[in-house]
């Protein structure tokens, strides 16, 4: 069968898709993007976490046909993503095409500062709860991000890195937005 | 393997009277497991996704009327007043990306031994509303779990929604497993008192072949809060009483020795599970709460 939906903004098609396949075979063989990774597909590990209609889900529990006409976002639209709630839009104006492609998300640029990536393979996952979590609890306590991260498996980092960074790209999201709000 | 996907209830219900084999889908949280690991393939799937009214609960008189494809995640923000054993149980299901997806309907029709919202539904009086073309029917969830993985509905049945009773006094659901998060129950405990009726209904998952209330321990309890005019007095539940509850919910249970936990263990941990969720309930009813949810997992 046939797929249409929005994968980080663009429309994409896939083709000859098996009715019993996930969301994630359809990203990562099918659309080329293989950001979102494949380990457990019983949604124990959340490598594969993406966002369906701003909801984070396990694409691997997803079946492709459940996400016809949906909006999918993956870690691989992080940064545009983040460039968007920035209100950035000098780009879109010039017809949507970025010369370069856009820096890194707060969270993403935040594991790199804090050391939160090891072998890398949980990260995907990781920056795409994170992300969320960020955007719905702009402060998050260390419960919160505690629960929102519960669904991630990492087996190298012990997680402690993994909750700085997120502490810290949460300080740095909200820095701009209170400096905005004290100028006022 | 067929995709149907329905857009109206009607068209779902002629879909699975035509194609009784095809199997349902919401949050697939379940069926995509099996047809991930090949353990399932069926002849089609019956994507539930896109019919509006699934996703909606609302209240009819003394009940909620919880449409089968709502999400954990709103059970937990929308209905925490209303059922708040239920709300506890869909807490603990899984992860936030889980329970962002998984139904309480889905629940139902896998109808695993070990699904958290079994013993929560128990407890709180509940009824299955299964419908089909030829009409709908309301399955009391007592009769509703027929056996491992098995439930009472015909072969062209959907479930459209669950009609669980609103909570008129405080409930508790407790869950044991090695984390708070992504586990599923090596056993669980439900409770919920009825002040409106004087009593207490109570119920075990994962520690029988099927979810189930514990009738015997039920009876004791209710008897003896009668007895001593606790309902009336509010006064401190005796220990011999909270004990001897336990003994009979542990009674009640059938465990198997498997991968999770042994059949001693569980049978213990339901009776540590029933005491406690007895305390926490009548401190709560005892401090004048209408219902309680607040209080975290044993």
């Amino acid at each position: 069968m046939r797929v249409n939906l929005t994968v980080n903004g663009r429309p994409q098609q896939a083709d000859d898709v098996w009715e019993g396949e996930s969301l994630l075979y359809v990203l990562r063989e099918r659309l080329g993007l293989p950001g979102s990774k494949n380990a457990c597909e019983q949604g124990e590990c959340g490598s594969c976490t993406v966002r369906l209609d701003d909801v984070p889900v396990c694409a691997c529990l997803v079946a492709a046909g459940q996400a016809e006409g949906r909006q999918v976002v993956t870690v691989e639209g992080l940064a545009d993503l983040a460039h968007e709630r920035a209100g950035s839009p000098a780009e879109e104006a010039a017809g949507g095409h970025r010369a370069e492609p856009a820096p890194l998300s707060p969270v993403q640029q935040a594991f790199i500062d804090a050391g939160a990536v090891q072998c890398g393979f949980c990260t995907p996952g990781l920056l795409v709860a994170a992300d969320e979590l960020i955007e719905r609890v702009p402060r998050p306590g260390d419960a919160d991000i505690r629960e929102a991260l519960s669904g991630n498996l990492c087996r190298c980092t012990g997680y402690e890195k993994i909750l700085d960074a997120v502490r810290l790209a949460a300080a740095r999201t909200a820095e701009p937005a209170a400096a905005a709000g004290a100028g006022e | 393997m067929d995709f149907l996907r329905p857009t109206t209830w009607e068209e779902a219900l002629a879909a699975k009277a035509q194609l009784p084999g095809a199997v349902p889908i919401a949050g697939g949280t379940d069926v995509m497991v099996e047809i991930n690991f090949a353990q399932r393939r069926p002849e089609a799937l019956l994507d539930l996704g896109r019919i509006a009214e699934l996703t909606t609960w609302e209240r009819d008189g003394e009940t909620v009327r919880l449409g089968a494809a709502v999400p954990y995640t709103r059970v937990m923000s929308e209905l925490r007043r209303e059922l708040p054993g239920l709300a506890l149980a869909a807490h603990t299901v899984g992860s936030p990306q889980i329970r962002n997806r998984g139904t309480v309907g889905g629940n139902l029709g896998a109808a695993s031994p070990a699904g958290d919202c079994h013993p929560a539904l128990l407890a709180a009086g509940a009824e299955v509303e299964a419908a089909s073309v030829r009409g709908t029917r309301r399955i009391p969830v007592e009769e509703f779990y027929t056996g491992v993985k098995r439930n009472a509905l015909a072969p062209d049945e959907l479930i459209r929604a669950v009609r669980v009773r609103t909570a008129t006094g405080p409930q508790q659901f407790s869950k044991v497993g090695t984390r708070n998060a992504m586990v599923i129950a090596v056993c669980a405990f439900g409770l919920a008192l009825h002040p409106d009726t004087r009593t207490v209904r109570a119920a075990i998952g994962s520690a029988a072949p099927t979810p189930l209330r514990v009738g015997a321990a039920e009876e004791f309890l209710d008897s003896a809060l009668a007895e001593a005019g606790l309902w009336e007095s509010r006064a401190v539940v005796p220990p011999s009483v909270a004990r001897r509850f336990a003994e009979l919910a542990a009674a009640a249970c059938s465990p198997i020795d498997d991968v999770r936990g042994t059949a001693a263990y569980r049978r213990h941990a339901v009776s540590v599970m029933a005491r406690r969720t007895l305390l926490w309930t009548w401190e709560s009813y005892r401090g004048g709460d209408r219902t309680e949810g607040g209080t975290p997992c044993a």
